[in-house]
Parts: structure tokens; C-alpha cells; sequence
């Protein structure tokens, strides 16, 4: 069977009778029924919601990396040394490899 | 006066929901001749055409104004129509046994003389929605729009959020794919 020739037939076919465009009866009323049940999402309420998730698993990392630090290491006498030293670990390399 | 559609979207986003019933009214019929490409049951047509109005309705927002609405409206009701698609997505295979009497023997008439075979036939309608149907949502979509609607590519690119290279790959992949169930409906009598 000429496969190219039948697809080339059936597409014609389906071209022939467009779909109709007719709207069931009080589909409009339907719809803006729906609508107003559902409010339009607002930009602010939507920010306010996904921050509010958001800080579930902000918290928790909050309470991982407590307990962690707690646990792992010990506590440093002198946090500013070491904030100075993490901060500039990368320099203090490059400079000693140079 | 008739007001325009700027003019009702405006009055939407300032809180007046009403205002959207007009556009509701005005563009429903094309959206429910798209649906109907896509879904062959009434009820699923209805529910895409309801998703699309609430989508539409939801992100009015983002309509920059630069173009026209209804060049919006289309590109979020195709995109409905290809989510539905992958969410309905069959995997059935149908064979020249299962075919009806009426495509049998149109495929008969076609196999004789693919002059004789009525383009206009039912039977041959009926016989392109099966093969949609086994389509991925992807080539069925495409050969739709492509094929069917006969979209040019930047056509089809602008609706469907796909660079114009990768619709003409999948008008490609949708071709042969179609080739082959073709080939799989016909292949027990005819090959």
C-alpha cells in the first residue's frame, strides 16, 4: 500500500470538517461562576504565601546547622579569628602556592 | 460602545470580575473548535475550555497589552490542550481487525484505487482520529497544527513556546511516527 498517498488522503480527510465552534448552553454563566468562586490570584498574597513555606525549611536548616556545629567541632574561643581566616582562606592559598 | 479588550482586562484588574464575561462570550467558540481537535468527549472538551478561562483569568496580568489578546489566549489554550494531552495520554495500539467495517472498507476501496477513496468520507475521518490517537502528545500536536490546521512553523513556535528548530525535529519524529502506525494498521491485510 502506498503509505505517503494514504497518509497524505487521511489528512485531507481530517482538514475537510473543521471541529464546530458551538458553546454548550450558559457556558459563559458557568464559567464566571466558577470564577468568582475562585478569586483572582494577587501578586502580594501569592509572594507572602510562598514565603511563609519558604521558611519551614529555612528553619529547619537553621536548627541542623545549630545542632551540627554543636556537635561536630568545638566551640572557638575567638569567632572573629575565625570568620578571618574562613573568609580569606582562598587568598592565604593562592599567596602560598605563589 | 463596545468596549475593547484592553479596555474589559483593565477593569478585571481592577477588581471588577464582570468585566471579564464579554471576553468569556467572544472567544469561547474558538477556543471550544480548538479543544475538539484535541478531546473527542463533550465533557473533557468543556473541562479544557473551563481550564483555559481560569488560567486565562488567574495570570490576566501577564498580558503585556503589545500584541493581541486572543494571540494570548490561544498560545494558553494550546498549552491546555497539550497538558491535557500528556495527562490522557493512551497507549493503545490499534490493528486492521479492530478497525470498523466502514474504515475496513475504505482502506479496501484506497488499496484498489487511492483515487476512489472519498477525502470526504466519514469512514476516512474516523480512521486519521484513530491514528491521532496513538500519537504521543507531542506528534499529535504538531501533525494538528502543522498538518491539520496547516500552521506555518514560527506559527506553531509562537503557540507552543518551542524554538522553530524544534518544532520542524519533532514535525520530523511526528511524520515517521505516523508513518509507522500506518504501516502497523494496514500491515496484516495490505503489506
Amino acid at each position: 500500500m502506498n503509505l505517503p498517498e494514504l497518509e497524505k488522503k487521511l489528512l485531507k480527510a481530517a482538514r475537510s470538517q473543521p471541529p464546530a465552534d458551538s458553546v454548550p448552553y450558559a457556558f459563559e454563566q458557568r464559567v464566571m461562576a466558577r470564577l468568582r468562586a475562585e478569586p483572582r490570584m494577587d501578586a502580594l498574597a501569592f509572594w507572602g504565601r510562598m514565603l511563609w513555606r519558604a521558611a519551614v525549611p529555612c528553619l529547619a536548616m537553621v536548627v541542623v546547622m545549630f545542632v551540627l556545629s554543636h556537635l561536630g567541632g568545638q566551640p572557638s574561643d575567638n569567632l572573629a579569628d575565625d570568620f578571618e581566616q574562613t573568609l580569606f582562606a582562598g587568598i592565604s592559598q593562592a599567596i602560598e602556592s605563589w | 460602545m463596545e468596549r475593547t479588550d484592553a479596555e474589559l482586562i483593565r477593569e478585571v484588574l481592577r477588581g471588577n470580575p464582570d468585566s471579564f464575561a464579554p471576553l468569556v462570550q467572544k472567544y469561547s467558540p474558538r477556543i471550544f473548535a480548538t479543544a475538539r481537535r484535541y478531546a473527542r468527549r463533550e465533557s473533557e472538551v468543556e473541562d479544557i475550555v473551563q481550564e483555559v478561562w481560569l488560567r486565562a483569568y488567574q495570570r490576566l496580568d501577564s498580558w503585556r497589552g503589545d500584541a493581541p489578546f486572543e494571540h494570548w489566549l490561544m498560545r494558553l489554550a494550546v498549552r491546555v490542550c497539550y497538558d491535557f494531552l500528556r495527562g490522557h495520554q493512551r497507549n493503545k495500539e490499534a490493528t486492521f481487525t479492530e478497525l470498523s467495517q466502514e474504515e475496513k472498507d475504505w482502506l479496501e476501496k484506497f488499496a484498489v484505487d487511492p483515487e476512489k477513496a472519498d477525502d470526504h468520507a466519514a469512514a476516512a475521518r474516523q480512521l486519521i482520529q484513530k491514528v491521532l490517537e496513538q500519537l504521543s502528545p507531542e506528534a499529535r500536536l504538531i501533525i494538528t497544527l502543522l498538518e491539520i490546521e496547516e500552521k506555518s512553523v514560527k506559527e506553531i513556535a509562537r503557540l507552543t513556546g518551542w524554538s522553530a528548530a524544534l518544532v520542524k525535529v519533532r514535525a520530523f519524529r511526528a511524520r515517521a511516527q505516523m508513518r509507522k502506525i500506518l504501516a502497523r494498521m494496514t500491515k496484516e491485510k495490505y503489506l
